[in-house]
């Protein structure tokens, strides 16, 4: 479980989190949304250690991560998958290259047995006979699973994805949540994604977690949303066409 | 001017990280061949063909200025070699690589940083200053005066070989020129020059392409920035070098 208190960071003096309380749990696919500058990218890069927070704690099954040693926090680092939203590949090595690289680095394991992981984890987000290709020669969609692919090669216990769909066409977008969703039952991981695309909140969101100006707005399930007052929410949520037609039938089903 | 200081404290801060013990030493190993040939091999065309022609150039310009017909024709190849020795070569080559590595070197790491290359070696658990730039500044330190001693030999040979196609040098005279009153210390003088600048070449344009914000303009200005710098700071170690090895 990762459990996160009060976490407050600012940046020159303004303040981006303001004391953001969450709890993240084992094999479930939680999600953080929220508006553009909402804090959601500041709030993961705090959990993963790549900004350090003025206040509060990140405890990871019980470990405080700001009392960790540097030994312990590189040890976790290595339980942890991340997914950025570019990508991040290694531009200028293969896709075998990329997603052999964390293997290399942390593990024994004699070259074929490396190689076999690889093609493994490749088959898994539905990836063939792009071992020798490079990034730049990817689709966007291709891109996110060899992202994925590298996320998951050292069978992580924590996955991170910072809105893995962002630039994808609605189809992909569906083959990504779903891969994700899949992964997360199949290894019984910590999945926490930032998003803003609505489609991955109703698809895989077992959690959601909204975030408005660095606060902790609302929380609930992606069932709750659809039931909620909270005006913060449903402004965001119904923020287009689509989503307000879907509201009005809802509405006019309840008799309300 | 504290913003200078500030700057230089960064800079010792990241040279603390990059000298820390390598994770794996095979990755270590195979990114130090790799740097070898990016940064090393690769440099290797450019140098000869300036060396051998700066070569000829110092030789028909030595010859010509010598006008009294008294001073021994065996001087130009002297000075030839002195000032490919002891100048053109370490100082001169290095800041031309400032040039095409500085500018390579900080592109690089500065288009990692933006696309978020290196937060991803950092969530992996890697140290990535110690995992891009350590092998870089071995690479350079080691391989770099290699350079420069194919720069003096191939810059000797391109004086040579202007001295006769415009006769204003025998051979005679120009090797009986380049080997009088050798002095080896010049050499050592010249390869410790060498490998002080390989070590501003590797750690100044890394750390600019390491800590640049932004995009695609600013990975541009940072490796600007780092020739500029680079080049500064050769020009003053290379007076307080030659003050403190040659200086009486």
């Amino acid at each position: 479980m990762i459990e996160v208190k009060d976490l407050y960071k600012e940046f020159d003096g303004v303040p981006v989190l303001k004391g953001i309380s969450a709890t993240f749990e084992k094999g479930k696919t939680s999600l953080v949304i929220g508006e553009s500058g909402s804090g959601k990218t500041v709030f993961l890069k705090c959990m993963l250690g790549l900004l350090t927070p003025e206040k509060g704690d990140i405890c990871y099954d019980g470990k405080n991560y700001g009392e960790m040693t540097g030994d312990e926090k590189r040890n976790l680092r290595k339980e942890i998958g991340m997914v950025f939203q570019g990508g991040a590949l290694f531009d200028s090595s293969t896709v075998e290259e990329n997603i052999i690289f964390p293997l290399k680095m942390f593990t024994d394991k004699p070259y074929n047995e490396m190689l076999e992981r690889v093609n493994f984890v490749l088959q898994r987000v539905n990836l063939e006979n792009v071992n020798d290709k490079y990034p730049a020669e990817l689709s966007g969609g291709m891109q996110k699973r060899v992202a994925i692919a590298r996320a998951i090669v050292m069978k992580p216990k924590y996955l991170f994805c910072d809105e893995p769909n962002s630039g994808l066409d609605p189809k992909t977008s569906i083959v990504i949540d779903n891969l994700i969703q899949e992964i997360t039952d199949e290894y019984e991981i910590i999945t926490i994604i930032n998003s803003h695309d609505m489609n991955s909140v109703m698809e895989i969101g077992e959690k959601i977690i909204f975030l408005k100006d660095g606060i902790k707005e609302w929380e609930g399930t992606s069932d709750d949303i659809f039931k909620t007052d909270n005006k913060a929410i449903t402004d965001f949520v119904y923020s287009s066409n689509l989503f307000k037609k879907v509201r009005e039938a809802q509405l006019k089903e309840s008799g309300s | 001017m504290i913003s200078y200081f500030r700057y230089i404290g960064k800079y010792f801060l990241m040279l603390r990280q990059v000298f820390k013990r390598p994770q794996k030493r095979s990755v270590f190993w195979e990114s130090i061949f790799r740097e070898i040939e990016d940064l090393g091999i690769n440099s290797i065309g450019i140098v000869a063909f300036i060396s051998f022609f700066v070569g000829g150039v110092v030789v028909i310009q030595t010859a010509l200025n010598l006008e009294n017909p008294l001073t021994p024709r065996y001087l130009i190849g002297f000075a030839s070699r002195e000032s490919l020795i002891l100048e053109f070569s370490p100082t001169l080559i290095s800041i031309i690589l400032a040039g095409k590595v500085g500018s390579y070197i900080a592109s690089s790491i500065g288009t990692m940083r933006v696309t978020e290359q290196i937060d991803a070696l950092e969530v992996m658990g890697i140290n990535s200053l110690n995992y891009l730039v350590l092998p870089k500044i071995i690479a350079n330190v080691f391989f770099y005066p290699f350079v420069i001693v194919i720069s003096i030999f191939l810059g000797i040979i391109g004086g040579w070989v202007a001295g006769n196609i415009t006769g204003l040098v025998s051979t005679s005279d120009y090797v009986n020129g380049v080997q009088w009153e050798f002095e080896p210390f010049h050499i050592t003088y010249s390869l410790i020059k060498t490998a002080v600048f390989a070590f501003v070449i590797a750690t100044i344009p890394s750390y600019h392409g390491f800590y640049v914000k932004g995009g695609a303009i600013e990975v541009g200005k940072a490796s600007t920035r780092a020739v500029v710098w680079t080049s500064i700071v050769i020009i003053v170690l290379n007076y307080i070098l030659t003050q403190m090895l040659l200086g009486k």
